[in-house]
């Protein structure tokens, strides 16, 4: 056999393997951590898995802002218990994304030198108590639409870390729109301090689902394989639409003057986002892009000396127990 | 019961409250500050136990203060030299080796004050303590496994948990100390003796802090006057933070 020969055995197993996936894929099958997966698959999945790893890592320094400062001692425990539910969840997707044969220390270092990225609404500022309720009720709100549809992703390993996430989402969720409406039950300050807030993270909200399914970059490949289920549209039509009765049943008012009732459609038709000011926040321009990455940096850093004593302790453990 | 005796358990309550407060709040200064995602998440849920706590001896408070106090007008409401927590407690957290040292100490300490406070005539602090002490059963779980890695982890670690260890040693007979409400209420059987707790304290340290390799020092200097309301500077910070919200905005609802 001539190498051109096997090349060509090759690539028609490589071809085959693709052809059994795909219907492994199309059958709903669950692809699971020793399958056979195309290379760009992998790629593709760890990418992701990253990406919203970090999120739930880098989120936590928003909120976290805003814990010593709570302002009943309700909230403070209900925050501190949410922003521990993000560690979690950080750490059911960094194992998830471990699954793939990426380590933990190459994720992180990932994140640190900006090849991995992470959700861009937490470049913006937490400024007021305030947007404890607005992150809550809209950017959790955001992110659960997004997972509810990934608990149907193709990837074992994520589908059921998100089926565990979802649970605790809800609940997040509900915190942030309560502490909204107690503000809004208050005075004339503390309704102001909500508005503000809302003004502020609702259109963040609405570009945490990504690009018009038209500009997305790597939709297409993801919903054939089904790392994604829905588009980028379809599920941000989703959360406006949820979005709309919960602000009207509070008195808050989402800033979008084109947002209106289309009975046609059956949806809530609503202004052009400004893509301009997406890609600038994602390219650096957001009021936190470089204080994120340094307190994470920074925080990795200071613990670096208590991994080595917790590796040095380890060792010598396993020392003694083989001696 | 009578009201002098009342008021003095709520003034024991509220003690308790604010050391479970003011650590509860320098733990969970640690949040997104950890040396590694799994112990951000240990270190915030042992704050949330401790807010938890504070909450449960506060609100106990302000029951027997009655006059519309309630857990947040105790927390958020009074100032330094109104607050009556132990010194030790509102230490800045400082680095991973001066929280788990100090962390271990306390846990130590509590274990035994717990455990005696269980069996108080007032069945409010008994049950709040019988509940804590299920809790600082696994923390000093935790903390003593910690003292262990990092005194027998690497030279930098060792070094770190002896210095941190000679910081905190000074704060620690604060601990031990009783003064006139708690004799008072010692005698009622409702309050802990807290002075006889200092042995079987020093010698459960002194066993761990032998496995550790590291010295458990005398305590040559000594810094009293939590309970009084003589605070560090530290403490005012604390509370400009931690009271921001309700101070610029008072008379809310939150």
């Amino acid at each position: 056999m001539n190498m051109s020969t096997m090349n060509l055995n090759r690539s028609q197993d490589e071809a085959e393997l693709e052809a059994e996936f795909q219907r492994r894929i199309d059958n709903e099958e669950k692809i699971e951590p020793k399958d056979w997966m195309p290379e760009a698959y992998r790629k593709n999945l760890i990418r992701q898995i990253s990406q919203h790893a970090h999120s739930e890592v880098i989120g936590m320094q928003p909120e976290g802002n805003w814990i010593t400062r709570a302002p009943s001692l309700h909230r403070k425990a209900v925050l501190l218990a949410k922003v521990q539910d993000e560690a979690g969840h950080g750490l059911y997707l960094y194992s998830a994304a471990e699954t793939l044969g990426i380590s933990r220390e190459e994720l992180i270092d990932a994140l640190h030198t900006g090849a991995a990225k992470y959700a861009s609404i937490f470049n913006y500022p937490s400024l007021s108590w305030a947007d404890m309720g607005a992150i809550g009720w809209l950017v959790d709100g955001a992110a659960i639409v997004n997972q509810v549809s990934l608990q149907r992703t193709s990837y074992g390993p994520y589908a059921r870390g998100m089926v565990r996430i979802c649970k605790e989402e809800s609940f997040h969720q509900r915190q942030g729109y309560h502490i909204l409406m107690t503000l809004m039950e208050g005075d004339e300050r503390q309704r102001k301090m909500a508005q503000d807030a809302v003004n502020r993270f609702w259109w963040p909200s609405l570009m945490m689902f990504g690009p018009h399914d038209s500009d997305s970059e790597h939709s297409g490949q993801s919903m054939t394989w089904k790392i994604k289920r829905q588009s980028n549209d379809e599920l941000r039509q989703k959360f406006v639409d949820q979005s709309v009765e919960q602000a009207e049943a509070i008195g808050l008012t989402l800033p979008d003057p084109d947002l209106r009732w289309n009975e046609e459609r059956g949806h809530y038709d609503f202004g052009e986002i400004d893509w301009d000011e997406f890609y600038s926040v994602i390219a650096g321009n957001g009021h936190c892009n470089r204080d994120r990455v340094a307190h994470h940096r920074r925080a990795h850093d200071e613990g670096a000396w208590v991994r080595e004593a917790l590796d040095a302790y380890e060792n010598k453990r396993a020392a003694a127990r083989t001696a | 019961m009578s009201n002098v005796a009342n008021e003095k358990i709520a003034a024991y309550a509220n003690r308790l409250g604010d050391d479970s407060l003011i650590h509860g709040h320098r733990l969970s200064e640690w949040c997104s500050n950890g040396p590694f995602l799994e112990e951000d998440l240990a270190m915030t849920n042992v704050a949330l136990d401790y807010i938890g706590r504070a909450r449960n001896f506060l609100t106990y408070a302000a029951e027997l203060i009655g006059g519309g106090a309630t857990e947040d007008t105790l927390a958020y409401e009074r100032d330094c030299l109104e607050y009556t927590n132990l010194l030790i407690y509102e230490l800045p957290k400082g680095d991973f080796a001066f929280t788990t040292a100090r962390q271990y100490l306390l846990d130590e300490f509590e274990l035994l004050f717990l455990t005696a406070l269980c069996n108080s005539e007032d069945s409010t602090l008994a049950a709040v303590a019988e509940k804590s002490l299920k809790e600082t059963r696994y923390h000093l779980r935790r903390s003593k496994e910690w003292m262990l890695r990092l005194g027998n982890g690497t030279e930098e670690s060792k070094e770190k948990l002896q210095t941190a260890v000679e910081q905190l040693i000074g704060y620690t007979p604060e601990l031990f100390e009783v003064d006139a409400l708690e004799k008072d209420l010692i005698s009622g059987g409702i309050a802990v003796d807290r002075a006889g707790l200092e042995e079987s304290w020093r010698s459960a340290c002194e066993k761990t802090f032998d496995e550790a390799g590291v010295n458990m020092p005398q305590a040559v200097w000594r810094v009293k006057g939590g309970r009084t309301g003589f605070h560090t500077e530290h403490l005012g910070h604390l509370l400009a933070d931690m009271q921001f919200v309700q101070r610029a905005y008072p008379g809310c609802q939150w």
